[in-house]
């Protein structure tokens, strides 16, 4: 019997158990404000980041009804096949490209399990990733977890926040693998027009780079249409396309994403979500086919918010906060850098003075710094309130 | 169904500015179109949606099924023009199935309305019968449900 003779190793305390790469990550942005704010009464929020709607009434009753039948088991890895054939036309109608609901759809919890398979599917260590910048807090962190560089594409306020070629062809480097691009964008509301979609295409399919397209807010687009890159010829068999039903069917709760991607690059994100998941809930799979089953829920529901949306960026920019008009999702990103502020102390000044709760666009990446988001997927009466008070604030700071 | 009389019909107090600023488009615009509606008869009235059951107020409301013999050369409408007159008669539809108007009918209390509809509303020439319902609780008015749904759940901030 061999008995080590090493002396013993200091015992580790808890923290020194977390992995090294994990330490390194900060913690959201958001999840520090919403500590702030959540410890606070009667404040208006114009910082949540989802529908103000319930769940349309049929979809839901749905759900209801598919847990009356006992509707409680896993259901296949992939999901429900009727689920998979009904996103399969949907996606065929409304962005132009058509997907194999045998081999090419994979159900997820949410699009924040389906861009974590993407990104786990795809990068290598040190592979690096372009995104673009103000964006989801998620997207930065999710590639290092996967060991993988997030080279961030800072995107301005003068071109309302798109992404171009020219920006692309500066951070590209022999180790990029991936393109990654969520428009239309949480926070900035910025969407891409056809023309930079195929600009984006010719990059990538020159670098050799694969797309992953986070298109969540796609039916909250206003303006100017919803061209997806996975329809450009010659694209979709370099894209992984991720959609979802949270915000265009007010089905957060839901959690129910979905991933669309050439059989090989599905199989491999199978894999792992297989392991890790089994499959999505089969309530929300059961809800989400009736959700497909009409076109009306979403319009109704983007109409709504397109009269907030002008609403507020006119009420801001008449108290002198300027504010593009975003062509999509659910919020503003005005420009407050001229009083003098760091968008963290406006935010929270703000708060304290007024008891509004707007997200510091720091919160966003490096280049959000200037910008507050402001989301409108608030009631009206509560927007008009809020830019009131907002309207007394900015007042204030400037005299 | 025009944006703008959708925001009216959901809140008639809304004001051309801020009208304007969802819409966007300007005051004037904004004014102009709804003069517009209240000259062609489109916008017949502003009224306050009230939820008479919260209120101290002696009131019973009932549906009144209404049969008629269409006259000729003015089918329902003569008599459905009389039956409105009555200050009674808050609304009057003219129906498809087993009867032929419809009316909803306000009065004091379940004597009162009784009284209206045998005294007045039977008794006029053309009408063959009419059934009574009274209301019991109201649920929804004119798209506004009567007790508010429940508070925001969200979380305060979230990605």
């Amino acid at each position: 019997m061999s008995v080590s003779k090493s002396r013993p190793k200091p015992k580790r305390n808890p923290g020194d158990f977390i992995a090294k790469h994990l330490l390194d990550i900060p913690r959201s942005g958001i999840r520090d404000f919403f500590d702030i704010v959540s410890s606070r009464k009667d404040i208006i929020s114009l910082g949540i980041g989802e529908p103000d709607f319930v769940t349309p009434w049929h979809i839901r009753e749905q759900a209801i009804f598919a847990l009356d039948r006992g509707a409680t088991t896993y259901t296949s890895n992939r999901g429900l096949l009727e689920l998979r054939q009904a996103i399969s036309a949907y996606v065929g109608e409304a962005f132009g490209v058509t997907y194999d609901p045998e081999s090419e759809i994979l159900i997820t919890v949410g699009v924040s399990e389906a861009l974590d398979l993407a990104i786990r599917a795809i990068i290598e260590p040190g592979d690096e990733v372009i995104y673009h910048e103000p964006c989801f807090v998620s997207y930065a962190p999710e590639i290092r977890f996967a060991h993988g560089v997030p080279v961030a594409v800072s995107t301005t306020r003068d071109n309302g926040f798109r992404l171009t070629r020219a920006m692309l062809e500066d951070k590209v480097s022999p180790r990029t693998k991936a393109i990654l691009l969520n428009f239309p964008t949480n926070p900035t509301g910025a969407t891409l027009t056809q023309a930079d979609v195929e600009d984006i295409s010719a990059f990538a399919i020159e670098h050799d780079l694969i797309v992953i397209t986070d298109e969540i807010y796609s039916e909250l687009t206003y303006e100017g249409g919803r061209p997806s890159i996975a329809a450009v010829p010659g694209m979709k068999e370099r894209t992984i396309f991720l959609h979802g039903f949270s915000k265009g069917w007010a089905m957060t709760g839901f959690r129910l994403g979905y991933a669309c991607s050439p059989p090989e690059l599905s199989e491999a994100m199978m894999k792992i979500h297989q392991y890790i998941m089994m499959c999505a809930p089969i309530v929300s799979q059961k809800a989400a086919i009736e959700a497909l089953k009409t076109r009306t829920d979403t319009e109704d529901m983007r109409l709504s918010y397109q009269e907030r949306r002008n609403f507020l960026c006119a009420a801001l920019n008449e108290m002198g906060i300027p504010c593009h008009v975003p062509k999509g999702a659910f919020y503003v990103f005005p420009y407050i850098g001229d009083y003098g502020l760091t968008s963290k102390e406006f935010a929270l000044r703000l708060l304290d003075e007024e008891n509004v709760a707007c997200v510091p666009g720091s919160a966003f990446g490096e280049c959000g710094e200037g910008f507050l988001r402001c989301c409108y997927a608030t009631d009206i009466e509560e927007i008009k309130q809020a830019t009131e008070r907002m309207a007394r604030f900015v007042k204030r700071l400037k005299s | 169904m025009d944006e703008l009389l959708k925001l009216l019909k959901h809140n008639a107090l809304e004001t051309p500015k801020n009208l304007a600023r969802m819409l966007n488009t300007t005051e004037e615009a904004v004014k102009a179109k709804i003069a517009g509606y209240e000259g062609a008869g489109i916008i017949r009235g502003y009224q306050a949606v009230l939820n008479t059951d919260l209120m101290d107020v002696e009131l019973v409301r009932a549906v009144i099924e209404i049969k008629v013999t269409p006259e000729r050369e003015g089918g329902f409408n003569r008599i459905a023009e009389r039956v409105s007159k009555f200050p009674e008669v808050e609304s009057v539809y003219l129906m498809s199935g087993t009867y032929d108007l419809m009316a909803v009918v306000a009065g004091r209390n379940l004597k009162d309305v009784a009284f209206f509809v045998s005294e007045k509303l039977a008794t006029i020439q053309g009408i063959i019968s009419t059934g009574t319902h009274f209301m019991l609780k109201t649920y929804k008015n004119n798209g506004v449900l009567m007790e508010a749904e429940k508070t925001d759940e969200r979380l305060k901030v979230s990605p």
